[in-house]
């Protein structure tokens, strides 16, 4: 099964490059929709079978995979924008440095005092580059929608981390986790929507006219 | 009966509850629509608590023992204790009764029909205010301490921005939360530093540490300015004059009245960790106390706001509450009984009575200010003949405040009195006898500052068409004065009760103090002094009487106070405010000056003119304010740091984070 697990982390990856590449935002959202998805499916496969298991998957894939992209895709709709264009840097640039940030993930993970039976898993340097790509996006987009994607990057590369201690964690803390995710995406989507009204554009670096000089 | 009562309910119980009661009070209210139900169930259910409350608090002060509560809350620092000694109980007196007749106060001063959209708020947090300092006093771990701590100074910071569509308020509001949160921060050093020492959050028990070594100078020091910016300490005072003057006047009472108490329950519980502190810490209490009394009451006379007055005048009392203390610790170190004992009680009882003559006149100045729509003195002025009665409430409050038999305000600076005599003829600290002057000083200076607030007031005729129609207050506002006013008389007529109040907390403080030989000797004391209120009350009693049936005699004519003789004299040619204290006020020039500008008078004739006058503070322009923006300037280049732009804030993170990450390697 670890195999397994190790290949769905090489397609997290992957699709880590999709969300710093493209410029289509409905693109972009179903591709973290698919990241998430196979989050969900992932504890399955690491951990043996309990109702907890079950009931975490269940709530990750309708959070992850169905409610949030959602909620975005109706947001993009609203706000009738399709693309990501100039972002403060390029596409091709951030690549570049997203493929920079998931080879130095890759050798800080391979150096970091773990457990022996975590050592030789993708899960740290998996978590560590979608975590980086997550900030990536978050530095370099200028539209709401894309931080929003940015965070939820992020968001999944935290969840990633958090796979090999599922076991160990308590039902608390985890719905906790997801609910703040849910609700931040909430806020996000509401502030989506005054910026859109206030500013008539979604370019948060419009934002710095609400600074008190 | 006590006993068995006891037997029946903790009344450490009672007084937890009562205590959450007050904190929810105005929850109702934030969810019902109608106006006024909301305030009146608030009110109720405030007054019923304290009418549990006070007693159990009362009941704790005499108890011999206190129970120890832990709370449940799953955090990782500690167990969470909650324990009401003879010290907390004290303090939760003014609590309970301050809260509960403000909230009565309420119904009249700020009724939910006529201020629609901020009496819930209003009422809900001063509930929560209530509530936070009553839990406070019992807190004994000090992150929970701190959590407690932080939710008494913002709820008092959202009861001050009440009016926060003015200008002066939200910059009152400003000031006010970044003082408390300096505070907040040196409390932060003094618990952690306290937590490293101990190896736990629990506060130390009493007299456990040693105060010689630096760590504990440096945990007291950080106390000091953490608790001294909340209790309006000199140094640290610059928050209270404009917070004070802008809140409502019931929340001005609860806020001066036991909120800077806190403060200095603040002082007292970190004082009590420590067995034989230095001569230094008394020194440094009583130098800072007595400069505060002093310079808060020389900034009291140059006002010419009601509530700005009071403010400084509270300052002053706070000042004075200090020195108590300061020589107190000036005993313990130099094993001196009847300092200690003296300073103790001098200190507690003038808690006890500032937190009642101080919500009085706060109070007062809420219905004045009700009435003449104005917080300026020199445009009031007769406002005694159309409210009688809270002129004659009021008097009493400032009798009370500046010091004068038969009321409490002397009781307690009596005792000091006592104390800084007492070491007259022994052979170290024979120059405490010094502070007596100081002290006649602020009481010579506060009866020219009340004598001008008074005055110009109560007396003479209306300055300005505000203040010509005034009202008497209704009865909600008019019963927690009385209240307050018997209060005082009570403590000062038989102030032998008040210090067998204070004994049992004097004890708990320093076991020794306690001697029999000194309490009953004082007793003795105040008990002659008992006898001389009796007198003096029946006195005034006799002549009142007399004065009443000589006018009901006699002929009487009515015509313009203070006319002067004047065919044609108007209200504005009276003796002013200002002009009353710019004599008191010029020989303090380097400290607070009263700034008159007088326009310049040309020929036989002169025009119209105007002449106005800004007190205005020398340390504040001239120190504070000139370091404040020397930091500003200094810093502006952080300024470039916060720009506005999200994703480069995001940037921060992640440089950090990166930053990390490669250190570790």
């Amino acid at each position: 099964m670890i195999t397994l697990a190790d290949q769905l982390l090489v397609l997290v990856l992957l699709i880590n490059f999709i969300s710093l590449g493209t410029s289509r935002l409905m693109f972009s959202i179903r591709a973290v929709a698919a990241q998430g998805v196979i989050l969900g499916i992932l504890p399955g496969l690491i951990h043996p079978f309990s109702w907890h298991l079950v009931a975490i998957t269940v709530v990750i894939l309708a959070v992850k995979g169905v409610i949030i992209p959602m909620m975005l895709g109706r947001a993009v709709r609203s706000a009738e924008i399709k693309r990501e264009v100039e972002p403060f840097l390029g596409y091709v640039p951030t690549l570049l440095l997203g493929a920079v940030f998931t080879a130095l993930s890759f050798g800080f993970a391979g150096r970091l005092p773990m457990l022996a039976e975590h050592q030789n898993y993708m899960f740290v340097p998996a978590s560590i580059a979608t975590l980086m790509t997550g900030f990536l996006v978050l530095t370099t987009r200028r539209k709401a929608i894309s931080q929003v994607i940015g965070y939820l990057v992020l968001d999944n590369g935290i969840f990633i981390f958090g796979l090999l201690l599922t076991e160990a964690m308590p039902v608390m803390v985890e719905a906790g986790a997801l609910l703040d995710l849910l609700v931040g995406t909430f806020v996000m989507g509401i502030v989506i929507n005054q910026i859109s009204r206030e500013f008539s554009s979604l370019d948060t670096s419009l934002l710095t006219s609400l600074k008190e000089e | 009966m006590q006993s068995a009562l006891q037997g029946a309910v903790d009344p450490a119980l009672v007084a937890l509850f009562a205590a959450l009661v007050i904190g929810c009070a105005g929850i109702p209210g934030l969810f019902i629509q109608k106006p006024g139900p909301g305030q009146i169930l608030s009110a109720a259910a405030t007054i019923l608590a304290a009418l549990a409350g006070v007693p159990a608090a009362l009941m704790l002060i005499f108890s011999r023992t206190a129970t120890t509560y832990v709370l449940q809350w799953g955090l990782p620092f500690g167990p969470c204790e909650l324990v009401i000694d003879p010290l907390s109980a004290f303090f939760l007196l003014p609590v309970f009764l301050v809260s509960a007749a403000g909230s009565l106060f309420a119904l009249g001063y700020w009724p939910a029909a006529e201020h629609r959209t901020t009496e819930r708020g209003l009422t809900f947090f001063y509930g929560l205010l209530a509530s936070s300092m009553a839990i406070l006093l019992m807190a004994r771990n000090g992150v929970f301490f701190i959590m407690v701590w932080e939710i008494m100074a913002l709820s008092a910071y959202f009861l001050l921005m009440t009016e926060h569509e003015r200008e002066d308020v939200r910059r009152a509001g400003i000031v006010y939360l970044i003082a408390t949160h300096i505070g907040t921060a040196a409390l932060f050093v003094s618990f952690s530093l306290l937590a490293a020492q101990t190896g736990s959050f629990l506060l130390p028990a009493a007299g456990s540490l040693s105060a010689l070594t630096p760590l504990a100078s440096v945990v007291a020091l950080m106390a000091f300015i953490g608790f001294g910016a909340k209790a309006g300490i000199m140094p640290f005072h610059i928050w209270l004059p404009s917070a004070h003057a802008n809140a409502p006047s019931h929340v001005s009472a609860l806020m001066s009245g036991v909120m800077l108490k806190m403060g200095l329950y603040g002082i007292f519980r970190t004082l009590t960790y420590f067995h034989d502190p230095p001569l230094l810490w008394g020194a440094v209490l009583t130098v800072c106390g007595i400069a505060s009394a002093l310079l808060g009451i020389i900034f009291a006379v140059a006002q010419r706001d009601l509530k700005r007055l009071l403010a400084c005048s509270s300052i002053e009392n706070i000042g004075i509450i200090t020195t108590g203390l300061g020589i107190a610790l000036l005993g313990v170190s130099s094993h001196t009984t009847v300092l200690v004992y003296l300073g103790l009680a001098g200190a507690l009882l003038h808690i006890l009575n500032h937190s009642f003559f101080k919500p009085l006149l706060f109070l007062g100045s809420g219905v004045i200010i009700h009435s003449s729509g104005t917080r300026e003195m020199n445009l009031m002025g007769g406002l005694g003949k159309g409210m009688p009665r809270v002129a004659l409430l009021f008097l009493v409050g400032s009798v009370a405040i500046c010091g004068i038999p038969p009321l409490n305000g002397f009781v307690s600076e009596f005792l000091l009195y006592l104390g800084f005599f007492s070491q007259l003829k022994a052979n170290n600290l024979t120059y405490l006898v010094l502070l007596a002057p100081v002290l006649a000083l602020v009481g010579g200076l506060a009866m020219v500052a009340f004598t001008k607030l008074f005055s110009s007031v109560f007396l003479g005729t209306p300055r300005s068409s505000a203040a010509a129609h005034p009202h008497e207050a209704g009865v909600t506002m008019l019963l927690p004065m009385a209240f307050f006013a018997l209060l005082c008389l009570v403590i000062g007529v038989v102030p032998q009760l008040a210090l067998r109040l204070v004994s049992p907390v004097i004890t708990a403080f320093y076991p020794q103090a306690m001697s029999a030989t000194v309490s009953t000797e004082y007793g003795t004391i105040l008990g002659r002094l008992s006898l001389a209120g009796v007198l003096l009350v029946s006195a005034v009693v006799v002549v009142t009487l007399l004065w009443r049936w000589r006018l009901g005699k006699g002929l009487i004519s009515f015509t313009s106070t203070w006319g002067c003789g004047y065919q044609r004299g108007t209200a504005r040619m009276q003796y002013g405010g200002t002009a009353f204290s710019e004599l008191a006020v010029s020989v303090f020039d380097g400290i607070m000056r009263q700034r008159i500008k007088r326009p310049a008078l040309h020929g036989l004739f002169p025009k119209r003119s105007h002449c106005s006058d800004v007190p205005t503070e020398t340390l504040l322009d001239k120190v504070i304010s000139p370091l404040f923006s020397l930091a500003g300037v200094s810093f502006a280049f952080l300024r470039r740091l916060q720009h506005g732009q999200m994703h480069m804030y995001m940037m921060y993170i992640f440089v950090t984070l990166f930053i990390l990450m490669l250190w570790a390697h």
